[in-house]
């Protein structure tokens, strides 16, 4: 995993500061300063696959049971599922709170 | 052997850029630059030179597209002037900071308003703090032989950064000069062909320009003046080589008269031709006065002038442009601040002259000279005037 907070001597940095690793946000902890959460209701859930698609982070991935479910790891509260879902099955709740 | 042709000073810069066998034209027209791209798009028309010209509808995209170019590994070339280079003002910082060796020829031209298409140094230093690496040219000769030396410094892989070369428009872009053109095949050894340190390449895909957080942006801009710092030795070196491929030496402060000299006149680009014969003419009259040329404006040559004005009692620093409400023009900012440490330094005066085209003559030159020694004893509040300027 690299250094979450890029606190690196300006020696380190690459030429440009680019970033020569491809798909390295994957390691970036995207989802800190998430103020709200995505809860998924799984009972009115269709696992349509809407919020999958539409996720700008990709949080979602398929489980066994078909549903999607959310790695927080990335989220960053953006709601963009929520508002997507034809069920409106994905609420939006206080970071911290259980939901 | 290399041949000497009467030649507009613009087609001579366009057909050095074709001699360094760029990849990439992307440009604009805007005067006084126009007759340089003009004629690159008629040798890439002609199938005289193996490159895109790519046209654009701003400056902002002539930049952007030399941008992406030289990301690909291209040597991309275009060249601006004034409005248009206000532009593209945005994206110079993106080039420098994503250190890609374009290079630019600038046709200095005053800045709206009142619009003028006139020479003066605006543009120049809208240009200062872009990160670029940037040469100004005196004559002809000059703003040819530095596009040669733009490219060998720019892709030096010690350097990796944009540098425009700065000529003056109509007094230097319009004229038709003797041009010595080289051979191509000196140009060949002395410019070898274009090696990317980083490109963009889908086999090996890379970020280039990603966002830089707050914990990362500080050590990206020292990088950056790190790297421009470390252009300093490369860019004497390539000098070097040049004067001894090509017979004609450069240096960044170019001194003339300056033995025994007690008033010192600092010139940047070309009215320092006038200058020198200003000195000339006082010399001849037995006067004390000497002069040092900038040749060098980014990486400021600090060192440079600190050695050059040892002893000399007073300097006139001539600038070519006004920054409203500072504390005089932009060069006499920089040499004060050069000198300033020094615990034996000369008195330091500024004048701001020839804006918008307007003529800097020789007389000129001999009153600020001779003037100097007054303003040195006398009390002053401000240390810079605009000269010729009508009450
Ligand atoms: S809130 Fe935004 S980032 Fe988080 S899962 Fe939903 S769409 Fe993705
Ligand atoms: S969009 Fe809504 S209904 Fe569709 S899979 Fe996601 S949570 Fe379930």
């Amino acid at each position: 995993m690299a250094k979450e907070t890029g606190a690196i001597s300006w020696k380190e940095l690459s030429l440009g500061t680019a970033i020569l690793e491809p798909g390295s946000s994957s390691k970036l902890k995207t989802g800190d300063w998430r103020s709200m959460k995505p809860v998924t209701d799984r009972e009115c859930c269709i696992k349509c696959g809407m919020c999958y698609i539409f996720c700008p982070d990709m949080v979602y991935s398929r489980d066994d049971e078909g549903y999607y479910v959310q790695n927080y790891y990335y989220c960053k509260g953006c709601g963009i599922c929520a508002h997507e879902c034809p069920k409106d099955c994905i609420s939006m709740v206080e970071e911290g709170s259980n939901g | 052997m290399a041949k000497r042709l009467g030649v507009e000073v613009s087609i001579a810069v366009a057909e050095a850029a074709k001699q360094c066998n760029v990849d990439v034209i992307s440009a604009y027209p805007i005067t006084p630059q126009t007759h340089i791209v003009e004629h690159l798009s008629e040798l890439v028309a002609d199938g005289e030179l193996d490159a895109e010209f790519i046209p654009v509808e701003s400056e902002h995209t002539a930049m952007s597209t030399c941008v992406g170019a030289s990301a690909a590994g291209a040597r991309t070339f275009t060249a601006t002037s004034s409005q248009g280079l206000a532009l593209m003002v945005e994206i110079l910082y993106i080039a420098s900071a994503l250190r890609l060796p374009v290079v630019m020829s600038m046709v200095n031209r005053a800045l709206s308003g009142p619009i003028s298409i006139w020479n003066d140094h605006c543009d120049l230093m809208l240009s200062r703090d872009t990160g670029w690496i940037q040469t100004v040219a005196e004559n002809g000769q000059e703003a040819y032989d530095l596009i040669f030396h733009a490219y060998r410094v720019a892709e030096d892989h010690r350097v990796l950064l944009p540098v425009i070369v700065n000529l003056d428009g109509f007094t230097l872009s319009h004229v038709i000069e003797p041009i010595e053109y080289f051979d191509q095949a000196e140009v060949d050894s002395y410019l070898k062909p274009y090696v990317p340190a980083m490109r963009l390449d889908p086999k090996h895909p890379i970020t280039m320009g990603p966002v830089g957080m707050p914990e990362v942006y500080t050590e990206a801009r020292k990088a950056q003046e790190e790297a421009i710092k470390a252009a300093r030795p490369v860019i004497a070196e390539a000098w070097q080589a040049f004067g001894d491929q090509f017979g004609r030496y450069y240096r960044a402060v170019e001194s003339y008269q300056m033995d025994g000299a007690e008033t010192v006149l600092i010139t940047m680009g070309s009215i320092g031709e006038t200058a020198m014969t200003a000195v000339d003419e006082m010399r001849s009259r037995g006067k004390k006065v000497g002069l040092l040329r900038i040749r060098l404006f980014r990486p400021f040559p600090v060192e440079e002038l600190r050695k050059a004005l040892k002893g000399v009692k007073r300097v006139g620093v001539i600038d070519r442009a006004l920054p409203f409400g500072a504390s005089g023009g932009p060069v006499a900012a920089e040499v004060r601040s050069a000198l300033y440490h020094q615990t034996d330094r000369p008195f330091v005066y500024n004048y701001i002259a020839g804006l918008g085209g307007r003529d800097v003559t020789v007389e000129n030159f001999e009153e600020m000279a001779s003037e100097l020694e007054s303003l040195e004893k006398s009390e002053l509040t401000e240390f810079y005037k605009i000269i010729n300027v009508r009450e």
